[in-house]
This record gives C-alpha cells, structure tokens and sequence, in this order.
C-alpha cells in the first residue's frame, strides 16, 4: 500500500475492476495487437491522467474550470512546437514539456489568483472566457501553432514504428518503436497517477477537502484558502500539460480538434462525472468506460443512421447521425450529474460497505 | 432630541458613482487619436455601440436571475441561438414584406418575428428553468455542470433539428445599406439597433425602479430572505425573471443573427462567451453595469479589431482583466456574494 499513499481503493469489487483496466491496459500490445486497439488504449491512459488532474480540481477542491482543455493544449502545442522546430529529438521534447509546464503554471497561478477569491461560479466564468480566447488565439497564431491545420511532427527514432527493439517476435508480436512509446506513455501515466494519489492524500489534499466541504471552518482553522485553491489550480495544470505532451507524443501531431475544443471539455467532464467525483480512481474507470463507448456507440449510432434514413425518416435519423454525438454525449451526462453524482466508484464503495 | 429627527428625516441620498459611465466616454475618446480620421471613428463607435446594445440585451436576463437567486446559467446562450433560429422560421413566411423598401412594411416582418422570437425563447427559458436549474438550487457545482449540458443539448438539438449548415439572413430590405453624414457611413441596421437597445435598457430601468415588481426585484437581489420574510413569493418571481430574461437574449440573438446575416448553432456559446465577460466587467447582479460594461466590450472590440486585429482576440479579456484589477467585484458590485 505504500505505492498508493495509502490512499487504497476500498471495495472489493472496485479493486478487482481497477486491478482488470490497469493489467489490460498494461499487457494491451501484446493482448490485442494492432494499432486501433493500442491507439484506444493510450487515449484512455492520456485521458486517465487528464481526468484525474481535473479531479484535483472539481472532485478535490470543489472548483469548476472550463479552463482545463487549454493546459491540455498547452502541453500539446508545446511539444509539438518544439519538436517542430528543432527536429526530432529527445532534448526537443525536454525543452517542449518544460516550456509547456513554465506557461501552464503562470497562466494557471494569473488565473487562479485574479479569480479564485470570489467563488465557483466566477471562476467557472473566467475560465471558460480565458479558454475561449486562447482557443482562438492558438487557431489564428499559424505561423507558431499551425493555425487550423495544427503541426505534424517527428519523435525520435526509438519510438518509430520502424523501429525493431527484438530481432524475434515476443509472444508473436514485433516490439517495435511504437509498443516502446507506448510503455513509456503507460508508465508515466501510472507514476503521475501515483503522485497525484500522494498529493491527495498529504495533509495539503487533506485541506483541500476541507476547503471543499467548508470554506469558512477551513479558513477559521488558519488555513489560506486562495492560496491552496489557486496551488490546487497550478497543480491541475501541471498534469493536464504533461497529459497533453503525451498526448501530442503519441499522435505526433497537435491540433485544435485534438487538444483544445471544447468537446474534449465536455468529454473531462463526462468521465470524471460517470467515474466519480473526488475519488481519483474515478478517472480511470470513467477514462475506459467512456473510450470504449465513444468507439462503440458512434458505430452504432452510424448504424442506426443509415436505417432510419433508409426507412424514410431524415428527421428523425438527424438525432442519431454520429455528429450529434454530442447530443446523446450531453443529455448522458446531465442524467448522471443528476441521478448518479457519485459515480461508478461511489457506487462500487457503497455497495461494499457493510 | 437630535437622534429622533435623524431618523425621521429622509435616508442620505447615497453617491452617485461616475466614474463607470465616464468610461465608454474616456475609452472613445481615447481611440480618436489612434484611428486618426474622424469619420472612421463615428462609423466604429457606431457599430459598437449597436454590437453593445445587442450584447447587453443578451447579457441583462443573465445578471438580474444571477443577483436574484444566485443562479449562474451556463446555458442562456441557449436562448441567444434560439432567438437567432427563430428569426429564420418566423422570417420565412414575412419574406414578402421583408423584400420592400419601405421600411413600415419592413416592420410589418419585423415586429411579430421579435415578439415570437422573444416568446417561444420565453417558453423554452421556463422549461429549461424547470429541468435544468430548478433542481440543483443553490449547489453551485451541479447548477454550473447540468446548466453547461443544457447548452451542450440545445446546441446539438438545434443542428439535428435545422442542420449543421450557415443558414444566411438577409436584412429587410429598407434597413440594408448605409447612409453617410459628414463623411462617415454609418449602416442603417445599426442605427436601428441602437435604438431597440437603448429602449429595451429604459424599458427595463423603468421596469425596475419604477414599478412594484420592480421593487421587489431590486429588493430581493440585494437580500433575498427579507423578502421571502415579508410574504413575497420569490421564486415566483424569480420564474417570471428568467423567462424575460430569456426574451430579451431571444430578442438579442435575433438582432445579432440580422446583423450578421447568417445563423449558427454555434452562436449561443459564443455569445456566453462574451456575456460572461460582460456581466463580470459589469459586476455580478448590477444591470447598469451590465449596459455599461457591453458597450464597453463592444466599443473596444471594434477600435482594437480596427487597430490590431491580432490583438482583437484578446481585447475582450484584456479588458477585463484591467478592470478587475481597478474594481475586483466588478463596475458596480451589487451582491455581496
């Protein structure tokens, strides 16, 4: 339990659940091999850790920011920026996540104390305008960002598919570059998912939540609540550049449709509802539930598409067309804010405790 | 002896703040000598002035419901792509009148389509009241999520019902072009958007300062328990808030839709956007400041978007932050919260 902080799971049923996501996503190359199933299996280890860093926020602190998409970008954009322009290689990668993390953190320290003294509501507004703004500043910058068309670039040769790390096939997969980046995402997911498990469990989360359930008792204790509220808001924006540097490395692109519209917004705000708030580990199962959905129902909803619309009702299959999905997307997680705000892991507890 | 009459005797008049209005006055005259030439200036001002009064139209409903029961509505932009959708339906079938250049039959078109515009935006406020913000009062963070999904879902409901596509508007015919005086053009809708807007504010002083309701409306923001205490029914009152608040961004979204001559979805988060800018310059509850603060976004976001467009982008949130940093809760801070 040291590895967790002893911050453990609690229920059993929740243990085995997160035990069976974090040993297939673990062994995903070589169970099922094929690039579609290893690209679905880092998206919900880059998404993991971005909705666990938004928990830190909403779940942990009790604030809403619209914001956080715009660190995620920033990472993306800071990687791909630097790899862009100083070629493929591994000092460029260091100085893109570093540059990335030095915005994110002034950005998120400007945000966090012009307007985190006030209350949620003006946050959740400041953000949302600030994010919007800079989503439209990145589109327009083109000759940094790559405007619309967002910026392809090049990571260093070990990570290539071309890359052959075994001569011989390891249980009849190749190890080739692409299942090593993968194994370099998946273990730094698990080791700043742990950290951000220790964070929460030292007394500075512990006042986190303090803040979260009272804000008066917790300022009447002595503790400074702007200040944790706003290091809370830097510390989100850490992970969610570093999520997003991942992010950009595995794609090797960075665009505005990958790593800064506001779907991808909605699609946080989703799993770590569906997941479960202020759990942490809600972040994983709502990050695989929702990857898994999201590849499964836009089939289906193309399926039902294509019926209704040879059944002669346009009207009716425009509900279902794939691009409504965010119609279906939203009315989910209205549902769930509503009759399941504690989420699957709040569920999963509560059915194990006596 | 003394102490009796003091409180027999009226309440002091409290200081009038004039430094707010100044502002749109200092920042216009400010940006004469960057434009240079005079009659470029009178056309921005102008068109920033009609952008600020559709903005504020848009903004009001969301400031007032906000210092009435500390509701913070992440979907009214909701109610702005309504009203601007709306304009296309009801438009339609007025195509006739809408095509002559005199402008009375042009009203003949424009009239029912505000007054249905603003009516069915009324109707879908009270539903999106009673589904979406009803049930999570006063727990700030369900009201900000379910109220954000509420946009999601209109937003989406919208492009499966009229399309993905950039429906086109065109204006009325006598309302189209632009007249010019002592040089400067200054576009005809503007003007008539100025006007709807000033008088939509008056309106809406008048409604408030002068009218029981309105009393009460001004009572309740400023302490909504008093009042409840006194025997009012607030949350009655606060229903009938947010449906005319949700008129006046219907209304708003149809100008906006007609000055822009085309219709998307899209438009109601990007007015949110600017609302929220808007009603946080103008300081949460204050309407006001609400106006203030729109003509303030729209008059220096037409000057920089002259100037620098590349630092029109940010204007709106630069100025923000600087007025922040003068006054932290806003131009006019109206509620304690």
């Amino acid at each position: 339990m040291m590895i967790l902080s002893g911050g453990a799971p609690r229920g059993r049923i929740l243990t085995a659940v997160l035990v069976t996501i974090v040993v297939l996503l673990a062994l995903a190359p070589f169970l099922f091999p094929g690039s579609k199933p290893l690209n679905v299996a880092a998206k919900v280890c880059v998404y993991a850790l971005l909705v666990a860093s938004y928990d830190l926020l909403i779940g942990f602190t009790g604030i809403v920011s619209f914001a956080h998409t715009m660190f995620f970008g920033i990472g993306s954009y800071g990687v791909a920026i630097a790899l862009y322009g100083m070629g493929a290689g591994w000092l460029a990668i260091f100085v893109g996540v570093l540059a990335a993390l030095v915005v994110a953190a002034a950005l998120a320290l400007a945000i966090g104390l012009f307007s985190l003294r006030v209350q949620t509501i003006f946050f959740a507004m400041v953000t949302l305008a600030v994010a919007s703004a800079f989503a439209v500043l990145a589109s327009q910058l083109s000759w940094l960002t790559g405007g619309e068309d967002g910026r392809t670039f090049q990571i260093p040769a070990v990570l290539r598919p071309g890359y052959k790390l075994l001569e011989q096939p390891l249980f009849g997969v190749d190890v080739n570059g692409r299942i090593l980046a993968y194994y370099l995402l998946f273990l730094t997911v698990v080791a700043l998912f742990l950290v951000m498990l220790r964070i929460v469990q030292s007394p500075f989360g512990r006042v986190l939540q303090a803040i979260r359930e009272n804000p008066f008792r917790a300022e009447a204790l002595g503790f400074r609540i702007i200040g944790h509220r706003t290091l809370a808001n830097v510390l989100a924006a850490l992970f969610a550049a570093l999520a997003g540097a991942l992010n950009a490395l595995w794609l090797r692109y960075a665009g505005p449709d990958t790593s800064l519209s506001f779907s991808i917004m909605l699609d946080i705000l989703v799993m770590v509802v569906i997941g479960g708030m202020g759990t942490l580990y809600g972040a994983i199962v709502g990050a695989a539930v929702f990857v898994l959905a999201q590849n499964y129902l836009q089939t289906l909803m193309g399926v039902a598409f294509g019926a209704l619309n040879a059944a002669g009702v346009p009207f009716i299959a425009g509900f279902f067309n794939p691009d409504r999905w965010l119609l279906w997307l939203g009315a989910l997680f209205i549902l769930s804010v509503y009759f399941f705000p504690a989420g699957i892991v709040g569920k999963l507890r509560a059915e194990s405790q006596p | 002896m003394s102490a009796i009459e003091e409180t027999g005797a009226a309440l002091p008049r409290e200081k009038t703040d004039v430094w707010p209005v100044l502002l749109p006055l200092i920042v216009a005259a400010a940006a004469l000598p960057f434009v240079g030439s005079f009659s470029t200036w009178t056309t921005l001002t102008i068109a920033g002035l009609a952008m600020g009064m559709m903005i504020f139209a848009m903004s009001s409903g969301l400031t007032l419901v906000f210092g009435l029961m500390d509701v913070m509505n992440f979907g009214h932009g909701a109610f702005v792509a309504v009203g601007a959708y709306l304009a296309v339906v009801a438009l339609a079938p007025l195509a006739v009148y809408a095509q002559s250049d005199q402008i009375l039959v042009n009203l003949v078109a424009l009239v029912p389509t505000a007054l249905i515009a603003m009516a069915v935006s009324a109707a879908v406020g009270f539903a999106f009241e009673r589904a979406f913000v009803r049930p999570v009062y006063g727990q700030h963070l369900k009201q900000i999520l379910i109220t954000m999904g509420g946009l999601i879902v209109a937003e989406q409901l919208l492009y499966a019902i009229f399309g993905p596509q950039i429906i086109p508007l065109p204006v009325p015919a006598a309302l189209r072009g632009s007249f010019l005086v002592g040089g400067a053009a200054i576009e005809k809708y503007r003007v008539i958007a100025v006007v709807v807007g000033l008088i939509v504010f008056v309106a809406l002083q008048l409604a408030l300062t002068r009218t029981r309701i309105g009393l009460l409306i001004r009572a309740g923001v400023e302490n909504r328990e008093m009042v409840e205490a006194l025997g009012y029914r607030i949350d009655r009152l606060f229903v009938g808030v947010f449906m005319a608040g949700s008129a006046l961004a219907g209304l708003g979204g149809m100008m906006w839709a007609l000055y822009r001559e085309q219709v998307h979805a899209s438009i109601g988060g990007e007015m949110m956007v600017l609302t929220f800018i808007v009603i946080i310059i103008g300081g949460l509850g204050s309407v006001g400041g609400c106006f203030i603060g729109a003509v303030l976004v729209a008059l220096t976001a037409n000057y920089a978007g002259y100037l620098a467009p590349k630092i029109a982008l940010v204007s709106n949130i630069a100025l923000m932050v600087i007025i922040l940093l003068w006054r932290p809760r806003g131009l006019y801070p109206v509620t304690s919260r």
